[in-house]
């Protein structure tokens, strides 16, 4: 199971990757691998919306759950990737590259201090 | 006799809430209002039951031996013998789906025919297994409207033309939540068949648009410039339908409705007060993902043989629970199953047959009436499918109680439910109408307007 470290991860399973003040999120190896065959995924939110952390990202439907997606970070969403709600499958095959999920204009990067670094979060889920 | 607990376990019961007999229980209620003695009269044989049922259901008028032209929502259709006959297998006779579906896999082929046949005949891309019946279909419509907008949207614009009882129900389900308006049905919008005064209120907060095809009027009404309105406006289009209508007219999901929903009794399944009945619903594919209730698939077993299996079950309410557009998931299996026997024996061209007599007897009918003194047909420059609305010179109750006398069910007071239209009647022909009766109703007409 793949952890990149120079991400940031939520205790909630969405990884942040920050870049010039705008934060990509995904969700990480460890949750499409307990999700299992991933079948949906829809948005809660679209470009332009103002968001705060805890908020819901969106929805995730495997074979055999639903789960919510959760805001790691605030700010306004600049970017949605409709490749993800096109072919939700994408989540299984690359959660890290093709299937990132939305960017964040973040509006206070104090925010990533609360957020977990990739041996923290290995622990977290691993042990 | 059922008994649920020993003395023993009573005992334990009483001593942990510490009283000392069952009695003690009712302690707050007066002692006057206790164990009140019944006045009961005295206990009837089965025999003599029977007959008191029986002279107690006598006091019902019944379509077999009255002459009904009372429509309004419910229709009285001829229904082939072979129907009841199957539907009564023991196989069959349980409204659920079973708990472990695919075990039955018959139940499952049957209501995936269904929702092949109602896919067909509305047009649409996907068909759930079935409401309870037209008025609650109506109310998911506006709650899956709700959802798939994220709640964004609050405005609900209903034609006053849809069934009265539908739009009285979806006010029902949505009373809890704040954020649903449903508007649109108030006397000044109206019921002009142009409906310009309801497509001048689509507006950016419109979550959905309903109208009824034939409206509860009977009239066929082109829906394309509102369908386009609400489009445009980024609104969902729901519309009500009678299912018979559909054998001779355009399907909506030809002229894009997102939500085909509707009353399927006229499918098979006798009048009754109070059910049960059938809700039919379908949607187009993009909102495959929000329809409630179940829905079966075909597919292939692990031998790759033809088998049936409950599918896109992560959207349910068992699964996702608050977050699921609707918590309903039980269906009307077995009326869905008497509507897919009733259009499978009909066949296509059965199914147009009746649909196409309905239409042309109810034509004789409304010009017979409408040549009546006194007597005109109301918006008779829109077409119409088998109702049709009438103004009559007097009250239409008094109409209605006189012809009673004739042993005719003339058709429905529109008074009730639609101020404007006092003196009105609205009435519907299916093909269980001869030429003759409706010759009856006519004279009948005659003499009950000069008495």
């Amino acid at each position: 199971m793949n952890f990149p470290a120079e991400l940031k991860y939520a205790q909630t399973d969405e990884w942040v990757r920050v870049e010039n003040g705008i934060a990509t999120i995904g969700i990480s190896d460890y949750a499409q691998d307990a999700l299992g065959d991933v079948v949906y995924f829809e948005f809660s939110v679209e470009a332009g919306d103002q968001v705060k952390a805890g908020g819901q990202l969106g929805q995730v439907d495997s074979a055999k759950a639903s789960s919510e997606v959760i805001l790691p970070v605030s700010g306004v969403v600049t970017e949605i990737n409709e490749a993800v709600s096109d072919d939700a499958e994408i989540l299984n095959q690359d959660p890290y590259g093709t299937a990132w999920l939305l960017k964040i204009k973040m509006d206070d990067p104090a925010e990533l201090e609360k957020l977990l670094t990739a041996e923290a979060y290995q622990a977290f889920r691993l042990g | 006799m059922f008994t649920p607990h020993t003395q023993k376990d009573v005992e334990v019961m009483l001593k942990a809430i510490g009283i000392g007999k069952v009695e003690d229980l009712f302690s707050e209620i007066p002692e006057k209002f206790r164990f009140p003695e019944l006045q009961l009269p005295p206990g009837l044989s089965e025999m003599e039951a029977a007959d008191e049922l029986e002279s107690i259901a006598n006091a019902n008028g019944n379509t077999k031996t009255l002459l009904n032209f009372l429509g309004a929502g419910a229709y009285d259709h001829y229904v082939p013998a072979a129907v009841d006959m199957l539907l009564r297998r023991g196989e069959f006779y349980t409204a659920y789906t079973p708990y472990q579906p695919e075990i039955s896999q018959g139940t499952l082929q049957a209501i995936f025919e269904y929702q092949s046949l109602i896919c067909e005949l509305t047009g649409m891309d996907v068909a759930n297994a079935s409401h309870y019946d037209g008025a609650t279909a109506a109310a998911e419509a506006v709650i899956l409207a709700y959802h798939h907008l994220k709640g964004k949207r609050t405005k609900f614009l209903i034609s006053r033309a849809v069934n009265p009882q539908y739009r009285e129900v979806m006010r029902t389900y949505v009373r809890g939540n704040q954020d649903i308006s449903i508007e649109g049905d108030d006397a000044e919008t109206g019921i002009d068949p142009s409906m310009e005064k309801l497509i001048a209120q689509i507006d950016a907060d419109t979550a959905l648009v309903m109208v009824q095809y034939p409206d509860f009027f009977g009239r066929v009404i082109d829906y394309k410039p509102l369908i386009e309105a609400a489009h445009n406006a980024g609104a969902l289009v729901a519309v009500a339908v009678n299912p018979t209508a559909l054998g001779v007219l355009t399907p909506p999901g030809e002229i894009g409705a997102d939500i085909v929903f509707g009353e399927g009794q006229p499918l098979g399944i006798p009048l009754s007060y109070g059910g049960p009945y059938l809700g039919i619903f379908a949607v187009t594919n993009d909102l495959l993902r929000k329809i409630s209730g179940r829905l079966v698939g075909e597919t292939v077993d692990n031998a790759g043989r033809l088998a049936y299996v409950l599918t896109l079950t992560a959207r349910e309410q068992h699964i996702r629970r608050e977050k699921a557009t609707s918590n309903i998931c039980t269906n009307q299996g077995l009326m869905a199953l008497a509507s897919t026997i009733y259009m499978s024996l009909l066949g296509k061209q059965g199914f147009e047959a009746v649909s196409n007599l309905c239409y042309q007897k109810a034509h004789y009918a409304a010009a017979q009436i409408g040549s009546i003194q006194g007597y005109k047909q109301l918006f008779s420059e829109t077409p119409f499918f088998h109702e049709f609305v009438v103004r009559s010179p007097q009250p239409a109750a008094h109409l209605l109680d006189d012809l009673r006398a004739y042993d005719i069910l003339g058709g429905y007071d529109l008074s009730k439910e639609y101020p404007e239209l006092e003196g009105c009647l609205l009435i519907a022909v299916t093909e269980k109408i001869a030429k003759e009766d409706i010759d009856l109703l006519h004279d009948a007409l005659i003499e009950v307007t000069h008495d």
